[in-house]
């Protein structure tokens, strides 16, 4: 049951257990559906005004539909506890520490800047004041030693398969949402917060980051693109982008 | 004027008023309620229409409009073709449109008004003259929102739920729509006081409050539910008027750049203050669109099943404790706003306890009908086919309020699919039973029962046309709210080659409005003319003449007995309405 109802693949570690806990919800919701809906129809035609003799005053008997609630609550109860605040912890609360790549992705409208750390694994410094749209869209600090190496992508996200990968998730300016369907991840970014979150990319390949709250009137076409990488790959990817880095720098020295 | 000892005269001791007092500025609340009436099912159309337009852009996204495009401005639909600006525009005000200028409205304002004093036997509301304010008040906000559309820049484009920062720094139609919305607050408000007020009050001898219609106790808890949830919305709707008018940050923080340039405020607000206040509001506010549906469904089924309502007294005060827990459940709108382990917890486990007495009041009524000799014209179609609908609507609730099957669900067409489920088929179609159901009460005339059986099957086959495919759509993973409906996105091709099926579904569930449309105006003047009791009921709106005139009874009736006697044992007919003395 890895894949429920037209869902997209999985491809990310979690994924199976956020389908298992969906396809147990919609099982209780069809067999309540069919249940009700039997007996629905069966009332309907057995109790049809044609039929002989009169309405029965004191209608039911018996205690079946109390116990039927019961019985749903103690399922809901099992969803909740069982499945449900366990997995939303391990969301939330239990973020790997060590090995582990982190990246900063900051939104506007209606693109995904990405900001990863470079070699040194630290973020230089950024400011809102610094933000220029065509040069330095998320106003990184270039005269912050930590930023030397930093790298800066739009709406392009680079992951490493099967190593666990946390985002800090900031705006611009309004609210969007980060999701990949197939990463079975979303989360809301809202403007003055810094909000993380994690997962660990299990397939490589290609998929799209779609904006879920309303942005605006570019909102349908915030879209933004993640390659999953072998560790390899991955790596001459970051090579890449640091001799990039040093490329420019130089170029920059020489006007200087 | 003259007074008259007679009880057949009663009515004359009310002066004649001239046509303005009578039918325009009336405190009347059979009148003020049938203001209600029309305005709200004008709104709802004009809703409807606008989503036809959406779905023109989702079936086709950028073709122009045939033969309508061209009715159209440059700066909505140049060339016939729809603008994402516009489309923006269209859905956030049919959001807003829907809920709070057409079934709320026509929930409370209409039903209510209309119904409530002659279910408890009262003359007319507590307060006659709040209660015409209250219906001017929702008039003007629903003026200043059709009147936004001519705003530079069109109507409102940030959601029916206006999330700032966008809607802080939106167009000028979110400033019309700020103060609409405090008009249609304002409105409520004055509404809710006087229907707590009249229910406790105004009840006739002998009505207690276990002997109340189910109706009235709907009515009742919605009352209590606009009183207590509306005041942070207004709030809240005058601190975004302070945002955008007096440059305030209330909801705006520090450093924010839009479009390349640093906002010129002073920052240090928060976006997440609003969702609270709104979704404060917001939740409580569902339970106002379904809790008066299920009152009309509670009455028309113990009618037309011939047979009281199968506990009735558990379904009480599964009203009232939903009324309670509505409160206390709204943060599940927010699971994805950075949301820890234990208030997620705390909000899902509240939402999993409000399931609890929606399936109890669900099953009051599937359990009613076991027994019963079944009549199954259309007010009971209508009120049926609420049951397996609202059912879907509720069930489907169950994913997104459990915060981890919510991660993938989350702010897609999932969620429309969901909350139209309990609106669209849920709440619309108990409303539409309860105009066939008390149409006699209001006119003295029935409407057309074929004509009523053909929009029933019409409208509920297109319904589930349209929004169960949402359903797919959003487990795929498709998000809500976008101008193309999702064709930028690889993911979602698979399932969108169901957004033209569901267009050509809603354009018909249009055609299937006609019937009732024309039945409606057409049985006012020219229906079959009924008795005051057309379909045998016990409660007592149905003692008074149809249509009752002002002051409603023609003695003050006594209720000596529970509101739904049906087919009691012994008794001479199948009904023994609440105010027939018992015989001695």
């Amino acid at each position: 049951m890895d894949k429920f109802w037209g869902m997209p693949d999985i491809a990310s570690a979690h994924g199976a257990e956020i389908d298992q806990l969906i396809g147990y919800v919609h099982y209780l919701m069809f067999a309540l559906f069919i249940f009700w809906g039997g007996f629905f129809i069966l009332t309907l035609i057995k109790f049809r005004g044609s039929r002989p003799g009169p309405a029965n005053y004191a209608g039911a008997k018996g205690k079946f539909s109390t116990y039927l609630e019961v019985v749903v609550a103690v399922i809901e109860a099992v969803l909740l506890i069982g499945f449900s605040i366990p997995l939303w912890a391990k969301r939330v609360n239990e973020f790997p520490t060590q090995d582990t790549n982190v990246v900063r992705l900051v939104a506007e409208q209606f693109a995904w800047n990405i900001h990863y750390p470079g070699p040194d694994g630290v973020f230089g410094k950024t400011s809102f004041e610094l933000v220029n749209n065509e040069t330095n869209p998320i106003g990184l600090d270039r005269d912050d030693p930590a930023a030397a190496d930093d790298v800066t992508t739009i709406n392009q996200l680079h992951l490493e398969n099967d190593k666990p990968v946390i985002i800090h998730l900031s705006s611009k300016d309004v609210i969007h949402s980060f999701g990949i369907p197939e990463m079975r991840i979303k989360q809301d970014i809202i403007p003055g917060m810094s909000i993380p979150v994690w997962f660990t990319p299990i397939t490589e390949g290609n998929y799209e980051i779609a904006c879920a709250q309303l942005c605006g009137l570019g909102h349908y076409r915030m879209k933004g693109y993640v390659t999953v990488h072998d560790s390899a790959g991955y790596q001459a990817w970051l090579d890449e982008e640091a001799a990039l880095l040093a490329e420019e720098e130089e170029g920059d020295d020489f006007w200087e | 004027m003259s007074q008259s000892d007679h009880h057949d005269e009663h009515a004359n001791e009310h002066p004649k008023l001239g046509f303005w007092q009578a039918y325009v500025f009336s405190t009347d609340h059979k009148v003020i309620g049938i203001q209600y009436g029309l305005t709200a099912l004008v709104f709802l159309f004009f809703g409807f229409c606008l989503m036809m337009l959406m779905r023109w852009q989702l079936a086709y996204p950028g073709q122009a409009l045939p033969i309508f495009g061209s009715l159209f401005s440059d700066a909505t639909m140049p060339g016939g073709v729809m603008l994402p600006e516009f489309y923006n525009s269209l859905g956030a005000m049919h959001g807003t449109i829907m809920v709070f200028l057409g079934v709320v409205p026509l929930a409370v304002g209409a039903f209510g008004n209309f119904v409530v004093p002659l279910q408890i036997g009262a003359p007319d509301m507590a307060f006659p003259k709040l209660n015409m304010a209250s219906y001017w008040s929702f008039f003007a906000g629903g003026v200043v929102m059709l009147y936004s559309f001519m705003a530079p820049g069109g109507a409102a484009n940030s959601g029916w739920t206006s999330y700032p920062p966008l809607s802080d720094i939106a167009t000028a139609g979110q400033t019309y729509w700020l103060i609409g919305m405090i008009f249609l607050i304002t409105s409520s408000l004055l509404g809710s006081v006087n229907f707590i007020v009249t229910i406790i009050q105004l009840r006739v001898e002998g009505l207690t409050y276990m002997r109340m219609p189910f109706f009235v106790w709907a009515q009742l808890v919605t009352a209590f539910l606009l009183l207590l949830a509306f005041p942070p919305l207004e709030a809240a709707g005058v601190m975004q008027l302070m945002d955008r008018l007096a440059d305030t940050s209330f909801f705006l923080p520090t450093g924010l750049v839009v479009t390349g340039d640093a906002l010129q405020v002073s920052g240090g607000g928060s976006p997440l203050l609003w969702q609270h206040l709104f979704w404060f509001l917001a939740h409580p506010e569902v339970y106002v669109l379904i809790l008066p549906a299920m009152g009309i469904v509670a009455e028309i089924i113990a009618n037309n099943s011939r047979k009281p309502l199968f506990g009735y007294k558990s379904a009480v005060y599964s009203l009232i404790f939903l009324g309670f827990m509505s409160f206390i459940v709204w943060a599940h709108h927010m699971f994805l706003t950075g949301m820890g382990t234990t208030i997620s917890a705390f909000f899902q486990t509240t939402t999993m306890i409000i399931s609890i007495p929606s399936v109890v009041i669900l099953t009051v009524f599937f359990i009613s009908l076991w027994g019963g000799r079944i009549r199954f014209n259309t007010c009971m179609l209508f009120a049926l086919g609420f049951l397996p609908m609202f059912g879907i609507g509720g069930l489907t609730g169950l994913p997104l309020g459990l915060s981890a099957a919510d991660i993938p669900l989350h702010d897609t067409y999932y969620v429309i699919g969901h909350f139209h489920y309990v609106v669209a088929p849920g709440t619309l179609l108990a409303l539409f039973a309860g105009i066939y159901y008390w149409f006699p009460k209001a006119t003295g005339r029935i409407m057309n029962e074929f004509w009523g059986k053909v929009h029933f099957w019409g409208s509920i086959v297109c319904m589930n046309m349209i929004f169960f495919p949402m359903l797919i759509q959003g487990l795929a993973g498709v998000s809500r709210r976008l101008y193309d409906g999702g064709a930028s996105y690889e993911f979602a091709e698979p399932v969108l080659h169901y957004n033209a099926a569901m267009s050509h579904a809603a354009w018909l569930l249009a055609v299937f409005q006609l019937p009732f449309i024309i039945n409606f105006f057409y049985s006012i003047w020219k229906g079959k003319q009924v008795d005051r009791n057309p379909w045998q009921s016990t409660t007592m709106e149905w003692e008074a003449p149809s249509p009752p005139p002002h002051g409603n009874f023609d003695t003050p009736p006594v209720a000596y007995r529970g509101p739904y006697e049906y087919s009691v044992p012994g008794a001479e007919k199948d009904y023994t309405p609440q105010c027939e003395a018992a015989e001695v």
